[in-house]
Order: C-alpha cells, then sequence, then structure tokens
C-alpha cells in the first residue's frame, strides 16, 4: 500500500443530506454517508488498496479516518470527493483569504491505507477534535 | 369519508388530515407544492405527518425524520464541556443566554438560514443589543456571490422565467441533483412552461464541472474542467466573444475549440439560464469566479436574453441577506459593537472571527458550523460559551453549553421564508410542535430580546 497526495473537493450528496435533514446526526447512519472519500478508480490503483478500505486523509490542519469508496462521477484522477461533514472539515483549508468563505473545494491533501482503523462516530469525533483537546 | 383540497388530492379522513401546499424547509428550492397527511395518535392526541407527496428525498427526510432520530424538547444545560447534559426550565434557559451575551465583550449570533424572517428581526434586535456581530452560513456559502453582485451587479430573473421561457440551461460548478434535487423538474429543465409546453425535448442541458456529476450525466453537453479553472475558463469566454485572440490552448483542461463550441451553442439560446454553485465562491479565486461568470452573462446579453442566478443551499438563506439589508443596509457579517451597524468581509465574518479567536461567546440557531466550518473556526466554538438553538443532536450541539430545544418553523409554525430567486413564500403549518417546544422559534427570541432588554433598562420597541 502506498501514500498518494490529491487534492479534496468536498459538498453535499443524497443520503447525507438525508440522515442530516432527517434528524440522525448522531446515528451511525451520519457516519456511513459522510466519513467517506471518493476516489477515482486511478488513484485506487496507486493507493494499491480497494473501495471500502479505511485510510487516513491528512494534511496540515489535521488529520481523520475515513472510508475509501469508488467515485460515481469518475473519471476525475487526482481530484477526490468528501460529502460535507464535519469529517471534511478536518482537513479543510480554514483560511477564507478575507472572504469569509474557506478553501472548501479545493484542499491538498495526502491519503494512506489504514485497513485496521474505522471512521469515528459523529459523537466520538466531536470529543477526540476538539473537547478532549480542552 | 374522502376530503379533496384545493389541488385535488384526496385521502381517507379516518383520524388523518392532509395539508396542502406545504413549502418544503429544505433547500433553496422552497418547493411549496408539498401534500403532507397528518396522523393523530389516539392516546397522547398528538400529530404527527404519516405521509409527504412531491417533496425530493432529503426534503421528505425534514417530514418523516430518520427512524432513531432524538428530538430536543427541553433546555439542556452543562457548566464544563466535559459534563453531561441536565434539563433546565425555558425560564433558566433564556435568563442564562442573556447574562452569557451581555457578559460577552464579543458575542457572534450566527446561524438563521432554516429559520423563519420573523425569527431573523428579533436576532438583529438581539445582536444591536448585546454590542456582537450577526452572521449566518449565508457567509461561507453564497458570500462572494454577494460580494461579486455588489461589485458589478448582476442580470437575473425569477425561477418562474426560467420555467416559462428558457431553451438553454446551464449548471456551473454545482450539482443540482444532490443538492437542490426538484430544481431541474420544477423550475429549470424537464418542466412544461408557457412557451416551453413540451419541457425536456425544447431545452438543452449544460453541465460544467470537474466532476462527471449526476447532473452532468442527464445532460447533453458535458464539459469537465480542472478544479479551480473557473476564472480561467470564463474570462476566455469573455475574450473569445469580444473577437479577442486567445492563445493558449487548452484552457482549465478543456480544448479552445469545445470553448468556441459552447459560446455558439450559448449565443444560438433565445433564453438563457445559468445556474452557479458553490463551485464557483468555495475554490481559490472565489469572488473573482463569480464577477467573471456575470461578466460572461452580461456580455452573452449583446446577443441574446440569458440570466444567471446562484444555487442558494438553505430555504431561507436569502431571507438573512434581506432581513439585514432591510434592516442594517448590509447583508451579512454585520457587526453592532460600536452600536451601529458596520460590515466589513474578512473581518466580521463568522468564520474569519472564530478562526482568529476574537470571539468569547456565541449563539446559534438553525445552523450547525461543528459540522459544517473548519477545525480551526470550531474549535473556538468548543473553548468559549455557546448556546445552540436546534431541533435534532448535531455536532454543534456536542460542543454546546446550553442546548434551546428549536421549532421547525415552516412545518411545525407558520414562517416566511425567501427563495433562492429572492422571491418571498409563506409557509404554511403542518402540525403543532412536540410539547416543551415554543410556538415557533421567533417567540423565544421576542421573550429573550425582552429579557435582555429588562437588565439594560431598556424599552421594547419592536412592534
Amino acid at each position: 500500500m502506498a501514500i498518494i497526495k490529491l487534492n479534496v473537493t468536498s459538498g453535499a450528496t443524497v443520503p447525507q443530506g438525508v440522515v442530516a435533514k432527517g434528524g440522525g446526526k448522531k446515528l451511525t447512519d451520519y457516519k456511513n454517508t459522510a466519513a467517506i472519500i471518493f476516489l477515482d478508480k486511478q488513484d485506487f490503483k496507486k493507493l494499491e488498496t480497494y473501495p471500502g478500505t479505511a485510510v487516513e486523509v491528512r494534511n496540515a490542519f489535521g488529520k481523520v479516518i475515513v472510508t475509501a469508496q469508488l467515485t460515481p462521477d469518475g473519471p476525475h484522477p487526482g481530484v477526490a470527493f468528501m460529502p460535507r461533514g464535519p469529517w471534511a472539515n478536518v482537513i479543510i483549508d480554514p483560511d477564507t483569504k478575507s472572504s469569509g468563505c474557506p478553501m472548501y473545494k479545493n484542499t491538498e491533501v495526502e491519503i494512506e491505507p489504514k485497513p485496521e482503523l474505522s471512521p469515528l462516530e459523529m459523537a466520538d469525533l466531536m470529543k477526540q477534535e476538539y473537547i478532549d483537546k480542552l | 369519508m374522502y376530503i379533496t383540497d384545493k389541488s385535488g388530492f384526496t385521502k381517507e379522513t379516518k383520524g388523518q388530515r392532509v395539508v396542502s401546499d406545504v413549502t418544503c424547509p429544505f433547500c433553496g428550492s422552497a418547493c411549496d407544492d408539498i401534500v403532507c397527511v397528518v396522523e393523530k395518535d389516539p392516546k397522547t392526541g398528538n400529530e404527527h405527518i404519516k405521509e409527504v407527496y412531491n417533496a425530493c428525498k432529503v426534503g421528505t427526510a425534514n417530514f418523516l425524520p430518520c427512524k432513531g432520530a432524538e428530538r430536543f424538547t427541553t433546555p439542556l444545560w452543562r457548566e464544563s464541556k466535559k459534563d453531561d447534559f441536565e434539563p433546565i426550565t425555558w425560564d433558566d434557559a433564556l435568563e442564562k443566554t442573556a447574562d452569557i451575551l451581555l457578559a460577552a465583550k464579543h458575542p457572534l449570533i450566527f446561524g438563521w438560514s432554516e429559520t423563519s424572517v420573523e425569527a431573523m428581526r428579533y436576532g438583529v434586535r438581539l445582536t444591536e443589543l448585546v454590542g456582537g456581530t450577526i452572521d449566518g452560513q449565508v457567509t461561507h456559502c453564497h458570500g462572494p456571490t454577494v460580494q461579486a453582485i455588489q461589485e458589478v451587479g448582476y442580470p437575473t430573473g425569477t425561477l418562474g422565467e426560467v420555467k416559462n421561457r428558457a431553451d438553454m440551461i446551464v449548471y456551473w460548478g454545482c450539482n443540482p441533483l444532490n443538492a437542490h434535487a426538484r430544481h431541474l423538474s420544477r423550475y429549470s429543465t424537464y418542466v412544461s412552461g408557457f412557451f416551453r409546453r413540451h419541457g425536456r425535448q425544447e431545452r438543452k442541458l449544460i453541465v460544467v464541472d470537474p466532476r462527471r456529476t449526476d447532473t452532468a450525466k442527464l445532460a447533453d453537453e458535458y464539459i469537465q474542467i480542472e478544479l479551480g479553472s473557473d476564472y480561467e475558463i470564463f474570462q476566455a469566454m469573455r475574450a473569445l466573444l469580444n473577437d479577442a485572440e486567445v492563445t493558449k490552448d487548452p484552457i482549465g483542461g478543456v480544448p479552445l475549440d469545445t470553448l468556441k463550441g459552447l459560446l455558439e451553442t450559448m449565443k444560438s439560446a433565445s433564453y438563457g439560464a445559468l445556474f452557479f454553485g458553490l463551485g464557483l465562491t468555495h475554490s481559490e479565486s472565489k469572488k473573482n469566479n463569480v464577477e467573471a461568470g456575470i461578466g460572461l452573462v452580461q456580455a452573452l446579453n449583446d446577443h441574446t436574453k440569458w440570466q444567471i442566478m446562484p444555487l442558494r443551499g438553505h430555504y431561507n438563506v436569502g431571507g438573512l441577506n434581506q432581513v439585514l439589508s432591510w434592516l442594517t443596509g448590509y447583508a451579512y457579517a454585520v457587526n453592532f459593537t460600536r452600536g451601529m451597524p458596520r460590515y466589513n468581509i474578512g473581518e466580521f465574518t463568522g468564520v474569519d472571527m472564530l478562526a482568529r479567536k476574537e470571539v468569547d461567546a456565541m449563539f446559534n440557531i438553525a445552523a450547525d458550523p461543528g459540522a459544517h466550518i473548519p477545525q480551526k473556526a470550531a474549535m473556538t466554538m468548543a473553548e468559549i460559551p455557546l448556546i445552540c438553538c436546534d431541533i435534532h443532536p448535531t455536532p454543534t450541539t456536542e460542543l454546546a453549553n446550553l442546548i434551546l430545544p428549536g421549532t421547525h418553523d415552516g412545518i411545525e409554525a407558520e414562517a416566511s421564508c425567501y427563495r433562492m430567486d429572492g422571491v418571498p413564500i409563506h409557509m404554511r403549518k403542518v402540525h403543532d410542535p412536540p410539547a416543551g417546544c415554543k410556538p415557533a422559534n421567533h417567540v423565544f427570541l421576542e421573550e429573550l430580546v425582552k429579557i435582555v432588554e429588562k437588565k439594560l433598562e431598556l424599552p421594547h420597541v419592536m412592534q
């Protein structure tokens, strides 16, 4: 298994929206629909792993474990997509360039397969990333 | 026995009630043709929605929550964020909220996009009283769009005009099939309009995006561009439109001939509508992307009729722009520290102030910044006293000291909202909120404003 670098873009998906609007953000459904990174087929080859594997997505802003899935919107090699949510926001570039609007659509990350780990539930993620750091 | 509503919808009435023409409180499309079947529990007498018609999948989830979804019905308080929450009374909760906001030197009043215009009015008054800053999701969604409109204006129209007239639709940097699922079927592409009786057959659909999204899969023409190359492509198209020589090829991953072809197609429309999404506002050039897009549409109007419109995210995200504009003169990021409204993007925008740790208390309503703003800004929310008003548990409530149980405005209370094209819509009430919740969000905000005014020994001036 290898480590690859690519650009992440984030946004809305229907499954994540259904759970979020249905009040299920504290349910496992939220993790299953939002703790995901969609990668291109070619990037999976470079990563030397299969869809469904847990990966660590990291950069200078943080690191987070999410599940890598095959993108339904390919081909877009070198570009990854994460549904919006607290998992994606761990690695989103917070710099707004004085516009009030962070770089949700274009943040560089490094991805490494971590098959032995699994994504955290929302409440556990918030505790680990924020409350425990107080 | 059957009852028939205005739209001809019939349903058996055994313990059931049909509410038609309900407005969906999900996305900026604010579809106002939803039909809800409400059922009464014979034991408790409480009503709940049993069936929903016409709404998209995400919209339906608003009316029919996920199985196992928790609902807040009483205010919850914890002194330390490491403790568990304990229920408190509404009176205590509002008292604590007033005390926290008045004790703070620079409180942030944030959110608003998923509540009513009526609630926003009280939000502005509350911010004025506590000398804080009011901002919302509008800033980190289409804030750059508002900046671009302030700088260059924009040729736009309503969704009704698109429905009745448009024969060419361009979706640029957006995926409405996932974020505004009924936009194509109700307003733009598939719908039959006054001058477009045959709907889809009379309209051409073009999608420009770095990913072959679900919307792109339905398009007549899909153009894949490189991430963050929108500005370059728009400017190249404007140059081509003005007969300038463009020497670079390809531009943003698109061959020059493809761009020339796209321009010719766009010029051939009799009424074109360009919709853009967060792909433009969330990438490198931000407002400049939008300005360039507006510039292209303005230039196209020398040849034929074109309009441009942002796909606004939440059902009332435009409402905050409207309410703030009519009350303070500014569209978002309004600061009241000096007792008068001031506006400065970058200085008073929520994410920037949180990331720079300039905020020492936060009141969040009808928004989930814990899930939707980057880690550096969310960390400040964890560090400061945070009051959160929401209906369900969210990442933000996980960081809060005080949770106020919200009312689902637009379902559990009548409300007003502004659709993405700026058309105001009155939202019908479907059923009562659960016991413990206030009749509407603006009701508890009015109480809060009165408490703050009393503490400051000021008279209540709002009607």
